[in-house]
């Protein structure tokens, strides 16, 4: 690794400490004018690295990812946006071959740790897929399913939390007359809806969206990025798009990604205005990717 | 002729023949099925539903014959169902490329093409010659190993058309795997489980190899599992190749019922499952 | 509008997340997935036993000895053995161009109205029960036989040097050639459905480029599909030999159950299914014995025949893995 690179790591390394504002005077922050709003971390990344086989697909990522606010990943394909995404929940878990070194810490714990329930986990990091993915069961059972799995409700608690999914999904409306009806008989707007009200159901505190509108139409798109703007009062959202308008439109904090390293991370705001790294500049106008 | 001409010549041939031997297959099977349904429309009647099997020379049905049909069936199905579900989610859902997942599909496909009348003589040294009497449960227990490796086959295929990413949408609401599989995976792959398990059904149904030397037959109305009982299959094998044409006219009416059973089950599953199982808006 | 409950009380979640069920199901499925080798060894095993005093008593002898005389407690398989081996390969000399020829009628010529149709009506014949087949073989296709296509064959094929013997036999219509025949029906449906798929998967490219060349369908079949399926298409035939052998009602109606080895293709005969279903209830001691020996043989080579047939289809497999990749 030359000097400048590791340098580089240490710009990005941020240690929970020196998040706090009283300590924001620090001066490689300071420099980078990097995410120094970040009092609150709610998931905190130390040297992740993430292994497909053998191929590395991530490169030592450091980062903090606020509570409560929305969290963009964006960048050209291949660059290991979903990749990381799919560390956050422990997804790749399901795949033999694929690991994840370095720490990922949610709420104090590092969850790639020994002894992390899976389950668990996944239950407080809810995610939304590319496609909709409904189950092959009614729209009630859907939302249903995962609240069921954690929670004995009685029924007309869990009615209220159905409902209270599906409002805050902004579904309710349109699917109140036939929650019996069969989840995958809905629009493809609706489908990704009623995901994201099935993932909210059981109330986690992260919700992840991996390119939730890229297989929808612009009018359902703009639906879910109000939805996303609400829902971030309750939840830490982390969404990965290769739609850098919808970064700018839905998210507080933008991470860009290349070839599997963080590139640079900051407020929206400045890296769509004024980004530090030139790569970061050539993207998010347009120049490659 | 010119070369031009010579290869105009071979191909018309060629694929007018190939349209003579299709004519040929469909004139076997209308053949074979205008002579079972003249002749078995001929001996069906009440009796037939009502009556047990008769001595020769008198007249009687098919009742206990159809009743030891079914029973031998069902209880076929219901113990190789579950074994095959089973093995099938293995394979689909554990085994991936391991070696042991591919000995398994590779033995499993040889099974499910086996001579069934080894399976007969199989299951003879196993439950009929140790106690020295046949039985029911043995005539099942010889279906149901016709049954898991059709099972098998249908359940891993059927589960792997169930697309990754609603195994991960279940799993990232935090449902363990076993949940995910049993109440998401399932549920996207039961129309096809279901047509597995009809074709499996019918293909037991007609079988009579593997039944001669478990179940054997009974003259008499028995549901008693186990004694032997009456079947079917082996009425036919029996009645048609006896000399009294009271038995044969019966031979021809259970082979009408048997073979309208086990094609209404084939059309049913290939074809009526899946347009019956779309999603209605 | 506000979460129902408060944030704290997600972490009062009910239970544990059901690791212990996890490994439990993965077990269970392991288990009954293992059962699949545990039937096969069994199948070995249990025949072998049974079936050791045979070996025991006449050696190899068994297996090249002709003579099958229950009164004397002499036996040896060479008969069914043969008559196993003679009434397949009749099967697969008619199946194979009768398959090749619906498959491809089905998959490169049919209009799309009919595909369906023809393709129903030969999964239908595949369908049938065997018992069937052999009671419209023995009642309707061997009286027939006997009388219109047994005495054309002997007075055409039947007049040929070498080959004229095969076509020789009283016309009693119950033979091996009558049970080849019949065996030939009931494995067209296996081997047709296989090249059929082959040939559908077919890349339209490849068939459109040689039509571009100014091919004719048939040189386009021969020169491009057949090549590009072969391996699929073999598997396909051994698929439908292995079925062949160890078919045993059908056969046992119609191959007249003699066991003499005669040169003659039109003489009653006997498989090793049929002296099965023939003698098996009315046997004990070494007769028994001898006929679950008979039932390993045929398990064997069928074992062998189907084995190759795997192997030759997940060829097909690996080799379009590679090529789509």
């Amino acid at each position: 690794m030359t000097q400048d690179s590791s340098t580089d790591q240490d710009l990005r390394r941020s240690e929970p400490s020196a998040l706090s504002a009283s300590e924001s005077s620090h001066g490689l922050l300071e420099k980078r004018n990097y995410i120094r709003d970040v009092t609150n971390s709610k998931i905190s990344l130390r040297d992740l690295s993430f292994y497909y086989g053998k191929f590395k697909a991530l490169h030592d990522i450091s980062m903090e990812i606020p509570d409560r606010k929305v969290t963009a990943f964006i960048g050209p394909s291949g660059c290991g946006k979903s990749t990381l995404l799919r560390v956050f929940n422990r997804m790749y878990d399901l795949y033999p071959g694929q690991r994840a070194e370095g720490d990922l810490i949610l709420d104090g714990r590092n969850i790639l740790g020994p002894g992390v329930d899976l389950n668990m986990l996944r239950a407080r990091v809810g995610m939304v897929f590319q496609k909709p993915t409904p189950f092959p069961m009614s729209i009630y059972d859907n939302v249903a399913f995962g609240v069921r799995l954690y929670e004995k409700l009685r029924k007309s608690d869990l009615d209220d939390r159905i409902q209270w999914a599906l409002q805050r999904a902004a579904l309710w409306d349109e699917v109140k007359d036939k929650l019996k009806q069969s989840g995958g008989a809905l629009s493809g707007g609706q489908q990704q809806r009623l995901c994201i009200a099935r993932g909210i159901a059981v109330k986690p505190e992260v919700l992840l969206l991996d390119e939730p509108t890229s297989a929808l139409d612009p009018i359902s798109t703009s639906r879910i990025e109000e939805l996303i703007y609400e829902l971030k009062d309750d939840f830490t959202i982390a969404i990965v798009t290769h739609n850098m308008q919808q970064a700018a439109r839905v998210s507080d904090y933008t991470a860009f990604m290349y070839l599997g390293e963080l590139m640079e991370y900051d407020r929206t705001d400045v890296i769509f205005t004024n980004p530090d790294r030139k790569e970061t500049e050539d993207y998010v106008t347009g120049r490659f990717g | 002729m010119t070369r031009y001409q010579r290869r105009k010549v071979l191909n018309a041939f060629n694929l007018t023949a190939s349209i003579a031997v299709t004519l040929f297959g469909l004139v076997m099977l209308g053949w074979i099925l205008t002579i079972l349904f003249t002749k078995g429309f001929e001996h069906i009647n009440w009796a037939v539903f009502t009556e047990n099997t008769p001595p020769p020379g008198e007249s009687g049905g098919l009742m206990n014959a159809i009743v030891g049909t079914l029973m031998l069936t069902v209880i076929a199905v219901l113990i190789g169902t579950p074994i095959g579900i089973m093995a099938g989610t293995y394979l689909a859902e554990y085994g991936g490329k391991s070696r042991f997942a591919s000995a398994v599909r590779f033995i499993n496909d040889i099974l499910l093409s086996a001579p069934s009348i080894v399976v007969g003589v199989f299951v003879y040294t196993l439950l009929v010659s140790p106690v020295n009497h046949f039985s029911g449960w043995a005539g099942s227990v010889a279906l149901a190993i016709l049954v898991v490796p059709v099972i098998v086959r249908t359940t891993e295929d059927m589960l792997k058309l169930v697309p990754r990413q609603i195994r991960e949408a279940a799993a990232a609401l935090g449902a363990p795997r076993w949940k995910v599989t049993v109440h998401v995976v399932y549920k996207a792959a039961l129309s096809g489980m279901m047509t597995g398990m009809i074709l499996a059904t019918a293909r037991i149904m007609g079988e009579t190899a593997p039944l001669l030397f478990t179940a054997l037959n009974n003259n008499f109305w028995s549901t008693d599992m186990n004694r032997p009982i009456a079947n079917m299959p082996v009425v036919i094998y029996q009645y048609a190749l006896s000399p009294y044409s009271d038995w044969q006219d019966l031979a021809w009416a259970a082979a009408l019922l048997i073979t309208v059973s086990v094609l209404v089950m084939n059309i049913f599953a290939r074809y009526g499952l899946k347009s019956g199982n779309q999603q209605k808006p | 509008m506000a979460v129902p409950e408060t944030q704290s009380s997600k972490h009062s979640r009910r239970g544990a997340s059901g690791a212990l069920a996890d490994k439990a199901f993965k077990g269970v499925a392991f288990f009954f997935a293992s059962m699949v080798l545990v039937v096969l060894a069994a199948i070995i095993v249990m025949l072998f036993k049974d079936a050791w005093p045979t070996f025991q008593t006449f050696g190899l002898d068994f297996f090249v000895s002709a003579k099958w005389d229950v009164v004397n407690d002499q036996y040896g398989a060479l008969i069914p053995i043969v008559g196993t081996l003679v009434t397949s390969l009749i099967a697969i000399l008619i199946g194979i161009p009768v398959s090749f020829g619906i498959a491809l009628f089905i998959s490169v010529m049919a209009p799309v109205w009919l595909k369906r149709p023809v393709g129903i009506a030969v999964e239908l014949l595949a369908a049938v029960p065997s018992i069937i087949y052999g009671m419209w073989g023995l009642f309707y296709f061997a009286p027939w036989f006997s009388e219109n296509l047994q005495p054309l064959l002997t007075d055409t094929l039947g007049e040929l040097p070498l080959i004229g013997q095969f076509f020789q036999g009283p016309p009693i219509g119950v033979s091996l050639f009558t049970a080849g025949f019949i065996l030939a029906i009931m494995i067209i449906p296996f081997i047709a459905s296989v090249m059929r798929d082959m040939f559908d998967v077919v890349p339209k490219d490849l068939k459109e480029s040689a039509y571009a060349m100014g091919s004719t369908t048939w040189e386009v079949i021969w020169t491009v599909i057949l090549p590009y399926t072969k391996v699929g298409v073999i598997g396909g035939i051994m698929l439908g030999l292995g079925r062949a052998l160890g078919e045993t009602m059908a056969v046992t109606f119609v191959v007249g159950n003699a066991q003499e080895l005669m040169a003659g293709l039109f003489y009653p005969g006997s498989t090793i299914a049929s002296t099965l279903a023939n003698e098996f209830n009315e046997a004990d001691g070494l007769h028994m014995s001898s006929l679950i020996a008979l039932g390993l043989i045929l398990f064997m080579i069928t074992f062998v025949v189907l084995a190759i047939s795997k192997w030759f289809l997940l060829r097909l497999g690996h080799a379009q893995e590679g090529r789509s990749a």
